[in-house]
């Protein structure tokens, strides 16, 4: 899973168009053909969500939610008619803050460790970050339930956490290390020259220049735990998250509150991002 | 000697999160799929390698059946992505990273109400068919939901990014002054594309295969929610069950299957193009 938070987006900004100063200022046919193909796909993107946000306003009667019936407002009003709906998001919430703690902790010294050294190992970390990035949630679901069975481990929200930094960790760990091998090592040199400690050293100098690593790598943690379905199936027992509550209304049918709050989450994510992206573009 | 065990005091808290939690449970779900037994009287290990043949011989469709979905959803993915990576790489210009979060949005929804919004959009009677089939332009009983095409078409639109971003990164490295010179050689604009872009292009590709085949092959939830009772995939038979029947070794041997089956890929795909245009694409 790839970044939906991503910090690199906007480095591409600034080159401006890379085909020189303008061969031929008119357009030809096969870019406007390339133009409206991505637009295609861009709106066939976007379908779902269009339904998901409209949904919300729909003036339902029946339980399955599926045919425009009128436009209201009333279910925003009636957003906790489901007790263990809204339980589920308070889990999805502090699951995702707690997972991205961890996950942030652990993935920024990784991402230091593998950008600054050279150590024997690092070929190794870096296959087992490769396997936790490629291997399928579904088999990491699996074999985690299998460990947890075999040692009576009862599964449910801290399991869930534990997932979710596992999935995770390797991606905080791949933002950072991009961050920290971009840097010019000679700023660190000159701040051990001047006296500095390598404690002091790391804070008032390294970590400030990586932290855009490492707030990209946190708010790529949060969105994945918060999104995350399959491995969370696997290791929850109990505790029911978002995901896992809209899964099992399907089958009855999926009440309009589920659409307002996917809109609401949406519309957080979509904000956080386009903030990420801007204050990121000043950066650089 | 401090800089000597710095970097594996970085990765120790991290490494062993990834070892405990990645790679031990491997093991544990080896030593499952071949045990014995049932979840009131207990599971015992008796090496049972039965266990792997009653899975491949029961469940040989769903298997096939997978890496045939996982394969047309690839293959369609790349015919999506690749316009769209292509345009937004030479063509955006300066709207580039617009472009790249427009695409990247959709993660913003949960994997799970997304899918679940495709079965809104394409139900029976649906804002799409319901229209349709009043105006008469389609038989009354035409249903997309419970077809080989809802599963792919679910997948395909699900793993669509994670092609078009590692292309999009591929493409992003060719350096305009190469093509320009295959031009400058005469060569036509299809020809510079196929012998010069495309190519190099190819390890962005290669990459998008592996972060979009492997996940929809091993994926349940296109299947459970948009698919019938003729689309079950090996995914949805682990889920029942590891989650349903509470039968871990059968569940263990059948994802011990796919994983190994996958691994080889893997590895295969590591030793042959490295580990680094994966986690390249992961930390963008």
């Amino acid at each position: 899973m790839s970044g939906p938070l991503s910090p690199a987006l906007p480095a591409v900004a600034a080159g401006g168009p890379r085909t020189g100063p303008a061969r031929r200022p008119r357009k030809r046919w096969g870019d406007r053909l390339l133009y409206g193909y991505t637009w295609l796909v861009l709106i066939w993107l976007f379908a779902p969500i269009a339904v998901m946000i409209a949904f919300g306003f729909n003036d339902t009667r029946s339980k399955s939610n599926v045919s425009w019936q009128g436009f209201t407002f009333k279910w925003w009003g009636r957003l906790g008619d489901y007790p263990d709906l809204t339980l589920a998001v308070v889990n999805s919430v502090t699951i995702a803050l707690l997972a991205t703690l961890i996950t942030t902790v652990l993935g920024t010294l990784m991402g230091v460790a593998l950008g600054r050294y050279r150590f024997r190992g690092q070929g190794a970390t870096n296959l087992v970050m490769f396997a936790a990035i490629s291997s399928p949630e579904l088999v990491m679901g699996a074999s985690l339930l299998s460990l947890f069975v075999s040692l009576g481990v009862q599964t449910g929200y801290y399991t869930i956490v534990i997932a979710h930094v596992l999935f995770a960790v390797s991606f905080v760990a791949v933002t950072v290390r991009a961050r920290v091998v971009g840097l010019d090592p000679s700023i660190e040199e000159a701040a051990r020259d001047l006296g500095a400690s390598t404690w002091v050293t790391f804070w008032r100098v390294t970590f400030p220049m990586i932290l855009p690593g490492v707030v990209s790598g946190a708010l790529l943690a949060f969105a994945l735990s918060i999104d995350d379905f399959v491995i969370t199936q696997f290791t929850s027992g109990p505790t029911i998250t978002f995901p896992l509550w809209i899964y099992g209304a399907v089958r009855i049918g999926v009440p309009p509150q589920v659409n307002i709050l996917g809109t609401l989450i949406f519309a957080v994510g979509v904000a956080i991002a386009v903030i990420n992206t801007v204050t990121s573009r000043r950066r650089t | 000697m401090r800089r000597r065990i710095a970097p594996y005091l970085l990765v120790l808290p991290g490494g062993l999160w990834l070892i405990a939690f990645l790679v031990v449970p491997l093991v544990f779900m080896a030593s499952v799929s071949t045990q014995e037994g049932d979840i009131v009287n207990g599971f015992a290990q008796t090496f049972r390698f039965a266990n792997f043949a009653d899975a491949l011989t029961e469940y040989r469709t769903q298997f096939l059946r997978s890496a045939g979905y996982g394969l047309a959803g690839t293959v369609l993915t790349i015919a999506l992505a690749y316009p769209v990576a292509y345009w937004i790489a030479f063509k955006a210009g300066r709207r580039k990273s617009t472009y790249l979060l427009l695409v990247l949005l959709p993660f913003f929804v949960s994997f799970v109400l997304r899918t679940v919004s495709w079965k809104f959009l394409l139900a029976d009677d649906g804002i799409l068919l319901q229209p349709l089939k009043s105006a008469g332009l389609l038989a009354q009983d035409f249903h997309v939901l419970q077809t080989t095409a809802a599963v792919v078409g679910g997948l395909t639109y699900n793993y669509l990014p994670f092609m078009v971003l590692p292309i999009y990164v591929a493409l992003e490295r060719v350096d305009p002054r190469v093509v320009e010179a295959s031009q400058d050689l005469y060569a036509s604009r299809l020809t510079s594309f196929t012998k010069v872009v495309l190519p190099l292009s190819l390890p962005g590709v290669f990459a998008g295969v592996l972060m979009t085949f492997v996940p929809m092959t091993a994926d349940y939830v296109n299947a459970a929610i948009l698919g019938g009772p003729a689309n079950t995939m090996i995914g949805n038979i682990i889920q029942t069950e590891y989650l349903v029947n509470n039968d871990y070794p059968a569940g263990a041997a059948l994802s011990f299957t796919l994983m190994a089956a996958m691994l080889i890929g893997i590895f295969v795909y590591a030793r042959a193009l490295g580990t680094e245009n994966v986690l390249e694409a992961a930390a963008r």
